[in-house]
């Protein structure tokens, strides 16, 4: 086993350091009494108590987790589906134009996303609000399970499947019952990032919002334009926690699941 | 048959989804650029009426007009706004790529038990909120903010510096936002390496240096482009940044559309600048798709 070398370790700490202090900052911060952001005033937890009664803030939680869960849910599958359209189907018409489509809203500028969406809706004659959010979240993290998912199933024994179909299983059996159980941590990853993705997007929503759609990134958005709050920090601190602790004990489950396979397989 | 059928649904369903919110949506927005502003809901017009059959749309596309795009070179400001986001862009590329490339290669040299829980660690920031990280930095930039205290009190500077509603904030806000997406790219690539060739180079006189430039940084290249692009493209449209940490002088296209839209209530205005800012990207966006698609038959293989 090789050590770090100086270089290396120096670069990985700054670059961590850069990474992380500012996240830092914020948090600690969060337990300060004062409101200033510069003078500590001594450790409370008053700001999250304030948050707590915070009605609007409360409600913009509940209607911005109920559009993450649905769009989160919507988007693993037509991403599943698109994924194995990528990797399986071999060439079909319009092949090359479905896979720009999956893989351009990747990078398109959030502006331009959110402006065609909203006008789409309105030529729909379809009131903007929690419906339109959601599908204009399905449609860009369906995109990012596609990869997701997509990287899992190139490296996909197809043989395993081609057992099952050999056996007599029905391609939809195959499916559910072979290749869905082996690319679970991958859509459950791809779910994971949807539901983030939609947990933290300001533009999209902004456009495609409508009255009693408020979501908690847009809420944030105009409480931050005002200047930095401690309520603000004690928001964040939260948001923080719940999306880290998900993404840990998601990886860990990925890799005690993959610990436990490899003990059955031997 | 099922085997058929089924094929079919699943191709149709997610391609259906995708032209309907993906594709459908940019010809409206094309549509409408071509449009004239006016005070009503929607505001634009001509408006299709379909229940008026081929003459109604006859009479709609008679009154298209390219007014929008002869007001965007008329109005020098759209024109300053697209060259400034390129230039804002390009510079916080290339320094992000600067900063990434000693993390991720610090990263792929490192013992093979760290190397996971390095990786985790840049992509955690990456899961948390975009809007909270930028967000974090106000708090540090501003004029009575954490890093001027720490300035003044270590005696480096008397007067506080003025970094907040700057272009440096800017730059800083989209380094710091954009680096896991040029570490992650350089680092998959970076890993790959046969790192004996580094010891060969260095076996036949070069030094360390020379051998850098000669073996590790053309064989990474792929992980730089790949980086490059996912920090460039997103930044040219980039809105939060410039908007919370740029001042009133920061031009940026994705502020000029936001404002555009949500200010003027000019809709034909701000799709006609979506489309030309869509235009600029076309290039990089077919180059990344090229790239991602290249990779995923090397994974097949």
């Amino acid at each position: 086993m090789r050590r770090f070398s100086w270089f290396n370790a120096t670069s990985l700490t700054f670059g961590f350091a850069f990474l992380y202090l500012p996240i830092l900052l914020l948090i600690i911060y969060s337990f300060n009494e004062s409101k200033l952001v510069t003078v500590w005033g001594g450790f409370s937890t008053k700001w999250y108590g304030e948050l707590m009664r915070n009605e609007a803030m409360l409600d913009a939680a509940w209607v911005t987790l109920r559009v993450a869960f649905f769009s989160a849910s919507l988007a693993a599958v037509l991403g599943t589906m698109a994924a194995l359209v990528l990797v399986r189907s071999g060439r079909f018409k319009g092949r090359t134009l479905f896979s720009g489509m999956v893989y351009a809203p990747l990078v398109m500028p959030e502006v331009i996303t959110g402006l065609s969406l909203l006008l789409l809706f309105i030529s729909l004659n379809l009131d903007r609000g929690m419906l339109t959010v959601t599908l204009a979240h399905t449609t860009f993290s369906m995109c990012y399970v596609a990869v997701v998912v997509s990287s899992r199933l190139v490296t996909f024994d197809r043989s395993l499947e081609e057992a099952a179909l050999d056996l007599g299983a029905s391609p939809l059996d195959a499916f559910f019952s072979v290749t869905l159980p082996i690319i679970a941590p991958a859509v459950i990853a791809g779910w994971l990032l949807a539901f983030t993705l939609s947990l933290d997007d300001l533009v999209i929503a902004s456009f495609n919002t409508g009255p009693g759609a408020t979501t908690l990134p847009i809420k944030i958005y105009s409480a931050v334009r005002l200047g930095v709050s401690p309520e603000i920090n004690a928001l964040s601190t939260i948001l923080i926690a719940v999306v880290s602790l998900g993404v840990i004990v998601a990886s860990l489950a990925d890799k005690q699941l993959a610990k436990s396979r490899g003990n059955q397989a031997q | 048959m099922e085997g058929r059928l089924g094929r079919i649904v699943l191709i149709l369903v997610p391609y259906l989804w995708l032209l309907v919110f993906f594709l459908v949506p940019f010809f409206i927005v094309l549509k409408i650029s071509f449009s004239q502003t006016a005070i009503s809901m929607p505001p634009y017009f001509p408006t299709f009426d379909l229940s008026e059959g081929w003459s109604g749309i006859k009479a709609a596309f008679a009154e298209l007009s390219f007014d929008n795009y002869v007001w965007l070179t008329e109005d020098n400001l759209y024109i300053r706004s697209y060259l400034s986001s390129l230039w804002i862009a390009g510079t916080s590329m290339l320094i992000t790529l600067v900063v990434g490339y000693p993390i991720a290669y610090g990263m792929a040299r490192a013992p093979k038990a760290w190397r996971p829980t390095l990786l985790m660690l840049v992509i955690l920031p990456f899961w948390t909120s975009f809007l909270i990280r930028v967000y974090a930095w106000i708090g540090i930039l501003k004029k009575e903010g954490l890093l001027n205290l720490l300035l003044t009190n270590l005696g480096i500077i008397d007067q506080p510096l003025t970094i907040l509603n700057t272009n440096t904030a800017v730059y800083i806000g989209i380094v710091y936002s954009y680096l896991p997406f040029m570490v992650l790219p350089l680092y998959s690539t970076l890993e790959k390496m046969d790192f004996s060739l580094i010891e060969a180079a260095q076996d036949l006189g070069c030094t360390p240096t020379s051998a850098f430039w000669k073996v590790t940084f053309p064989l990474s290249l792929p992980g730089v482009v790949a980086g490059c692009l996912l920090v460039f493209i997103p930044a040219v449209g980039e809105f939060v940044i410039p908007d919370l940490l740029g001042g009133t002088q920061t031009l940026m296209i994705g502020k000029t559309l936001w404002n555009e839209f949500f200010s003027n209530r000019d809709w034909p205005v701000a799709s006609a600048v979506a489309i030309v800012l869509l235009l600029l990207l076309v290039v990089p966006i077919l180059v990344f798709q090229r790239l991602l698609e290249r990779q995923q038959e090397a994974d097949a293989r």
